[in-house]
C-alpha cells in the first residue's frame, strides 16, 4: 500500500507502527480511533466554512446580486470576518428561560449533524465506522436535529419560539415517515443496512432502480433541513425567527452552522444512497479521488436544495402536512411494495432494470392521476359555493 | 462490533466539544453588561402578556401518535428488507400484507380527519 494510492490508510499504518512501539495494543487502538475521529469530525466542521461562502455566493447570483466580496479574496473569508463578529457579540440569556435547555440546545444541533458523518464513506475503506445498522443509526441520529429545535423553542419561554418548536415538531416527524420509507429502498435493493456495502453494491446507480423514490428523498429531506419551501419553523414574517428568536452570538451561529452543514450531509447521503457515493472512474485505485467524486455528487445535491430553496415561495402549514400524509406517504409505500415485489421474482433477472423503472413510472402517473382527482374535486367544491349578491346601481 | 460503536461513543464526545470551544470562547471574549429589558423575552418591543407555557392545540399531538405508527413500523421493515435475499415470496408477500395493514390504518386516521389541519 503506497502513499498516493490510500495516504490516509498509510499514516494509520504507520501512526500504528510507532505506536506500538512503546504503548500496550488496546491504547493504540484508542489513539487511532480517537484520531480518526477527530479527522472525521473536523471534516464536517471545516467543510461548513467553505459552505456558508458558497451558499451566499450562489443565492446571490440567483438573485442577481454579487454576494460576499469584500473580506479576502471573492469574499473567501467572509465567513471568519463572520466567526469573529459572532463571538465578540454579546450572549444574553433571557431571564425568564429554563437556562440548562437553552444553552444545550445549540450544541445538541451541531453534534447531531455531525454524528452522521461517522457513518459516511468517503472511499474504499475510509469510513469513520462501518456500522452493520448505518442507515438506521442516520435515521435515529437525525431525530436528534429535532429534539434539539425542540428544546430550543420550549426552554426560550418566548411565544414566537414556542410556535416554531410546534410548527417543527409537525413538520419534521412528518416527513421523517416518507424519508425512513424511502430510505428503506436503497437497503432493499442492497439487501443491507452497511453504508459501505451500499454504496459497493451500487454498481448500476439507485437512482436508475429507484428514480422516484429518490426524488421523494430529497424533497423530504429538504422539510428535514427545514429550507424554503419548507422553513415554516423559522418563517421571518410571521414568528420572527421561530425557534432561535431568542438566541445571540455564537449560539445563534451553532444554529446557522448546523443548518447549512445539514444542508449539504442531506446532499452527501442523496449521493452514497443513489448516486453511486464514492464510485467513479479510478477510485478503487487513488482512494483519495473517491472522495473528490462524493464530495462533487454531495456539492450536486446541495445545489439542487440551493436552487429549489431561491426559486420556490413557502407553503402553508396545511398544504405542507397535506402534502405530506395524503400525497408522499401513500406514495412511497406504493414505490416500496412495488420494488419489493419485482425486485423479488426479477431481481436476477435482465429484466430487473426495464421493470423497476417501468413500474417507477407506473407509480408515478398513479401519483399524477390522484394529483388530478384532488385537484378536480377542490374546484368542484368551489364551484358549489352561491353566488353572492352584488350591489347594482339603483 | 463493540469497536464501532467505541468510535460513535468517542465521536459524541469528540462532536460535542467543537460546538462547545467557540461558545467558551465567547464567554471570555464577548462583553456582559446585563440590563432588566435586555434579559426580558424578545415580543417586538411589547411586554409579555400572559405564560408561554401554556395547553396548545392538540392537532400536533395526533400527528406525532400518527408518527409514532409509522416510525414503529420501519424498525419493522429494516429487518425485512435486510433479509430480502434469504425470504421467500411467500414472506415477501407477508411483508407487504403488512405494509397493507398499515395503510388501512392510514386511511382510517384520513377518514378520521386527523389529517386535517383545523
Amino acid at each position: 500500500m503506497s502513499f498516493i494510492n490510500d495516504p490516509i490508510g498509510f499514516l494509520a499504518e504507520w501512526i500504528t507502527n510507532f505506536l506500538s512501539g512503546f504503548l500496550p495494543e488496546a491504547w493504540v487502538i484508542f489513539i487511532v480511533t480517537l484520531l480518526g475521529v477527530i479527522i472525521t469530525a473536523s471534516f464536517g466542521l471545516i467543510i461548513v466554512i467553505f459552505l456558508i461562502w458558497l451558499e451566499r455566493k450562489i443565492a446571490a447570483r440567483f438573485q442577481d446580486r454579487l454576494g460576499p466580496n469584500r473580506a479576502g479574496p471573492y469574499g473567501l473569508l467572509q465567513t471568519f470576518a463572520d466567526m469573529i463578529k459572532l463571538i465578540t457579540k454579546e450572549d444574553v440569556v433571557p431571564e425568564k428561560a429554563d437556562k440548562l435547555t437553552f444553552n444545550i440546545a445549540p450544541i445538541l444541533s451541531v453534534v447531531a449533524v455531525l454524528l452522521i458523518w461517522a457513518v459516511v464513506p468517503f472511499a474504499p475503506g475510509w469510513i469513520g465506522t462501518d456500522l452493520n445498522v448505518g442507515v438506521l443509526y442516520i435515521a435515529a441520529v437525525g431525530s436528534f436535529g429535532i429534539l434539539s429545535i425542540l428544546m430550543a423553542g420550549w426552554s426560550s419561554n418566548n411565544k414566537y419560539a414556542l410556535l416554531g418548536a410546534f410548527r417543527a415538531v409537525a413538520q419534521l416527524i412528518s416527513y421523517e415517515v416518507p424519508m425512513l420509507i424511502t430510505l428503506m429502498v436503497p437497503v432493499l435493493l442492497a439487501r443491507d443496512m452497511g453504508m459501505m456495502t451500499i454504496v459497493e453494491s451500487q454498481n448500476l446507480w439507485y437512482i436508475a432502480l429507484a428514480p422516484i423514490s429518490a426524488i421523494i428523498f430529497m424533497v423530504s429531506s429538504i422539510a428535514e433541513v427545514g429550507r424554503t419551501p419548507f422553513d415554516l419553523i423559522e418563517a421571518e414574517s410571521e414568528i420572527v425567527a421561530g425557534y432561535h428568536t431568542e438566541y445571540t452570538g455564537m449560539k445563534f451561529g451553532m444554529f446557522f452552522a448546523a443548518e447549512f452543514l445539514h444542508a449539504f450531509t442531506i446532499g452527501v447521503i442523496f449521493a452514497i444512497l443513489f448516486l453511486g457515493g464514492w464510485r467513479g472512474p479510478g477510485a478503487e485505485e487513488f482512494r483519495l479521488l473517491g472522495v473528490v467524486y462524493l464530495m462533487l455528487k454531495g456539492l450536486l445535491g446541495y445545489f439542487i436544495v440551493m436552487w429549489v430553496r431561491s426559486t420556490l415561495p413557502r407553503i402553508r402549514i396545511d398544504h405542507m402536512l397535506a402534502f405530506n400524509w395524503k400525497f408522499l406517504t401513500p406514495l412511497s409505500l406504493m414505490l416500496l411494495v412495488m420494488t419489493a415485489i419485482l425486485d423479488k421474482i426479477f431481481g436476477d433477472t435482465a429484466l430487473r432494470l426495464p421493470l423497476l423503472l417501468a413500474g417507477n413510472v407506473l407509480v408515478l402517473f398513479l401519483g399524477w392521476l390522484a394529483l388530478r382527482w384532488a385537484s378536480r374535486r377542490q374546484t368542484k367544491t368551489r364551484r358549489v359555493f352561491k353566488k353572492r349578491p352584488v350591489a347594482k346601481p339603483a | 462490533m463493540l469497536s464501532n460503536w467505541i468510535f460513535v461513543g468517542i465521536f459524541i464526545s469528540i462532536a460535542a466539544v467543537f460546538p462547545l470551544l467557540p461558545i467558551v470562547l465567547a464567554r471570555f471574549l464577548a462583553p456582559r453588561k446585563p440590563n432588566p429589558i435586555k434579559l426580558d423575552t424578545y415580543e417586538c418591543g411589547m411586554e409579555t402578556v400572559g405564560d408561554t407555557w401554556v395547553q396548545f392545540k392538540v392537532q400536533y399531538y395526533i400527528y406525532a401518535l400518527v408518527f409514532l405508527v409509522f416510525d414503529i413500523e420501519t424498525v419493522f421493515l429494516f429487518p425485512w428488507a435486510v433479509a430480502f435475499d434469504v425470504l421467500p415470496l411467500f414472506a415477501v408477500l407477508e411483508g407487504v400484507l403488512f405494509i397493507v395493514i398499515l395503510v388501512g390504518g392510514l386511511l382510517y386516521a384520513w377518514r378520521k380527519g386527523a389529517l386535517e389541519w383545523a
